[in-house]
């Protein structure tokens, strides 16, 4: 742990708070139906509609701005509250291969296969756990005390501020893994077939957003081009700050390797809480942040559908005010400022000493 | 749609406009029944056919101009959305005479007692419900052309919801022949519980009653089917096309009656074979997501799951849907209806025609 400031947990308190956890999720999905359903119908029917919308008012220059903020907001539901919750299988019980994720295609340069994989599997197994979570800090960023300090991280700032700019590019290489082919770790021809598939899927991207609508619109080919470029950016940063308030204000921990050898589910549950941030506010943002305004909720609970996360956040508050854990939220501008803090700080080495013991924040000899 | 709407709407440039979700996913925010390469179809109507205890139902569906048409004999795959949102697909032979692309066929459905599907096509279905269907498939299907009259025999044996497949060929010689007449002998027999549960009675009285060279023979209740029976009514019958559809005793004893004949064909709604070496299975099968480990049973990997509890997603439960592919990490499994065993680490397979052999572990 980089902090302490944890309450401490025995093994049987993990077990309970566990259990609770368990219970929560049960009671949900047996409830799952159509009202579930009818909601992200409606949800997609709304993007779709913003998209085509977005596209057709590409035609009228001085429409030029409503039809950039229909285009922006409709690749955001597509790419958050459709696709980044749809490729979770939250809707795979529906059995509608248009919601399904194994067949979920996103409006993004990156493949869903590979998405899927860094994100569902790695990113939220290992959620936190330094070493292993390839978003702490996206393999560019020093997030962590804990990450070795190097001259580069200097520039953690400005890395940052490109990442936020070509978000949907870093999350396409994110899976190439770069920093370890550089380091070595990894050889360029692991990433051979990774590199075919999302050569695949840039060139559909850069075809319909940068060639082919703009040559629809004939003289007005420079202005779409920039219509939609600006969309695509649009998206960019809104998801880049909506993800990085999820795991990196201040007070969010991270685990070593060590802490979750063999971890029992309660403390999976623990860590996953510890590790996610929320952020407040009305329910239009929780809409365009795909509902990942309740982090936590997500990281506890990642393949129930995200409408249910409002609902779920109550009794999750209530359980952790129990137990006496932090539950980390506050208002978008405050975990932002946070989060700008963090990266700024981690640009110099850390000064505090480390000789003194971290600590766990599982204390066993309390079990007994 | 025309044909013209057709061509554009699968073009290739509006397939790279509409990437990734593709032209449906926006046709269908417009109306179900637009489409550019998925088959979609509105219930026309439902007319009951028979009631009692296990009520049928003909629907009767208008399918997207993406249908390419059914040979008489196919099956074709269909998705509701049963109550819960939930879509679930079960394959349906077709009972009407052959399609063309974008025409209406139907479908005979038997409502089983728990069944999922069954019950809300036949109790629920509505005018102008849209379901989702597969192109037809299937290999049951006439081996000759209406369209020039033969002296080839044909015998169509079916009992209960089996006559669906049979009477899509009936139809079809009758439609399709000349002056109203099949131009070639056909003997229709039909093994139905009791004359209340005869499903297309009246049809079939008339065609048995017009002069169009098909004799139908209707059986009720004891009256099941035997080798001498038959031997009387078509006495080469080893030797004659003949088309076979039914619940399992029925087809269990035909096959015996035609040995190794190769003019017996057969359609199954249900698997009927009992996988082979139940008793003699061996190891231990382990469904990791869900924890459990216990002995295998050496029954389908789908039934040793639900015999634990689990509820995989399945629709035909005989290979034919892909509805239950799951990924089986470790062991070698059986396909129970071609006898291939595999050991590929990490493979996809259906398990319900995939039995363990031996130590086994799927992602379930
Ligand atoms: C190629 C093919 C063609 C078919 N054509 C027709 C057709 O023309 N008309 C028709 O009515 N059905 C047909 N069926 C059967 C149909 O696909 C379903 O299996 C059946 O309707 C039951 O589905 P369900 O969802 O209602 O029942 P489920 O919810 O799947 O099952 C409920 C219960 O019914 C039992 N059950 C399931 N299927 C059958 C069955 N076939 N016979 C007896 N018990 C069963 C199950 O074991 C279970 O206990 C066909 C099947 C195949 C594979
Ligand atoms: S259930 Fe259809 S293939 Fe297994």
């Amino acid at each position: 742990m980089t902090t302490d400031t944890h309450t401490r947990m025995s093994d049987e308190q993990l077990e309970k708070f566990g259990e609770e956890m368990d219970a929560i999720r049960q009671r949900v999905i047996a409830d799952l139906g159509e009202a579930d359903a009818s909601y992200i119908r409606g949800i997609v029917k709304k993007q779709r509609q913003l998209e085509v919308a977005g596209r057709a008012l590409m035609y009228l220059p001085p429409a030029w701005p409503l039809a950039v903020a229909s285009l922006s907001v409709s690749k955001i539901l597509d790419n958050m509250e459709i696709g980044h919750n749809v490729m979770h299988g939250q809707y795979d019980w529906m059995g509608d291969p248009g919601l399904n994720s194994r067949m979920y295609e996103w409006d993004n340069v990156c493949p869903s296969s590979q998405w899927k994989y860094s994100h569902n599997y790695i990113h939220h197994t290992f959620t936190n756990v330094l070493g292993k979570d390839r978003d702490i800090g996206y393999g560019i960023l020093r997030m962590d005390e804990d990450q070795k300090w190097h001259p580069y991280y200097l520039g953690n700032p400005v890395y940052a501020f490109l990442l936020m700019v070509f978000f949907e590019w870093g999350v396409a290489m994110h899976d190439l893994e770069v920093e370890n082919l550089v380091a070595g770790k990894r050889s360029i021809s692991e990433n051979k077939a990774l590199h075919a598939g999302i050569m695949k899927k840039v060139k559909k991207q850069a075809l319909k957003d940068y060639l082919l609508f703009p040559a629809l619109t004939g003289p007005l080919f420079p202005l779409t081009l920039a219509g939609n470029a600006t969309a695509n950016l649009v998206r960019n940063v809104w998801a880049f700050n909506i993800i990085f308030c999820g795991h990196f204000p201040a007070g969010v921990a991270t685990f070593s390797e060590e802490e979750c050898e063999d971890e029992s589910r309660g403390h999976w549950y623990y860590r996953q809480l510890l590790g996610s941030a929320n952020i407040s506010g009305s329910k239009l943002l929780h809409l365009m942040s795909g509902n990942l305004s309740h982090q936590i909720e997500h990281h506890l609970f990642p393949d129930i559908p995200a409408r249910r996360y409002p609902e779920i956040a109550e009794e999750v508050r209530e359980i952790c005010e129990r137990y006496g854990i932090a539950y980390n939220t506050g208002p978008l501008h405050r975990q932002l400022g946070s989060v700008a803090k963090k990266i700024c700080k981690m640009a110099l080495p850390t000064r505090r000493s480390r000789a003194t013991d971290p600590g766990t924040v599982v204390d066993h000899k309390l079990a007994a | 749609m025309t044909p013209l709407v057709q061509r554009v709407l699968s073009s290739k440039l509006l397939g790279a406009l509409t990437s990734p979700h593709g032209v449906d996913r926006y046709l269908e925010q417009i109306n179900p029944m637009w489409a550019a390469t998925e088959v979609r179809a509105q219930v026309v109507e439902v007319v009951r056919e028979t009631s009692g205890e296990h009520p049928v139902a003909t629907v009767r569906l208008q399918p997207t101009t993406t249908w390419r048409g059914h040979r008489a004999g196919q099956y074709v795959q269909v998705g509701v959305e049963v109550p819960g949102a939930r879509r679930t697909t079960r394959c349906f032979s077709i009972s009407s005479a052959e399609s063309g692309p974008g025409e209406e066929f139907t479908i005979t459905v038997r409502a089983h007692a728990e069944g999922l599907v069954s019950k809300f096509l036949v109790h629920d279905a509505e005018p102008g419900l849209t379901v989702h269907l597969s192109q037809a498939e299937g290999a049951f299907t006439l081996s000759e052309s209406p369209a020039t009259p033969t002296n080839n025999r044909l015998l169509y044996i079916t009992g209960g919801s089996g006559i669906t497949p049979a009477m899509s060929h009936l139809r079809t010689l009758l439609r399709d022949g000349y002056d109203g007449r099949a131009n070639r002998k056909v003997t229709f027999v039909h093994y139905a519980r009791s004359p209340q549960d005869q499903i297309f009675a009246e049809e079939l009285q008339r065609i048995a009653w017009a002069d169009n060279d098909v004799s139908v023979h209707l059986r009720y209740g004891d009256d099941v089917f035997t080798e001498a029976a038959l031997g009387r009514l078509v006495p080469d019958f080893r030797a004659t096309d003949t088309w076979a559809c039914g619940p399992a005793p029925m087809m269990d004893l035909v096959r015996e009656a035609y040995g190794d004949s190769p003019r017996l064909r057969t359609e199954f709604f249900k698997l009927s074979t009992r996988p082979a070496g139940t008793e003699s299975a061996e190891g231990d099968v382990t469904f990791a997501r869900d924890g459990s480990t216990a002995a295998n049973t050496g029954e389908s990997l789908l039934e040793q799951a639900e015999a634990r509890g689990l509820t995989p997603e399945f629709g035909c439960r005989m290979g034919i849907c892909f509805s239950c592919v799951s990924r089986k990490t470790e062991g070698t499994v059986r396909n129970v209806l071609t006898g291939e065993e595999s050991s590929l680490p990490d493979e996809e397979v259906r398990i319900c025609v995939s039995a363990p052999v031996g130590d086994c572990v799927v992602d379930l």
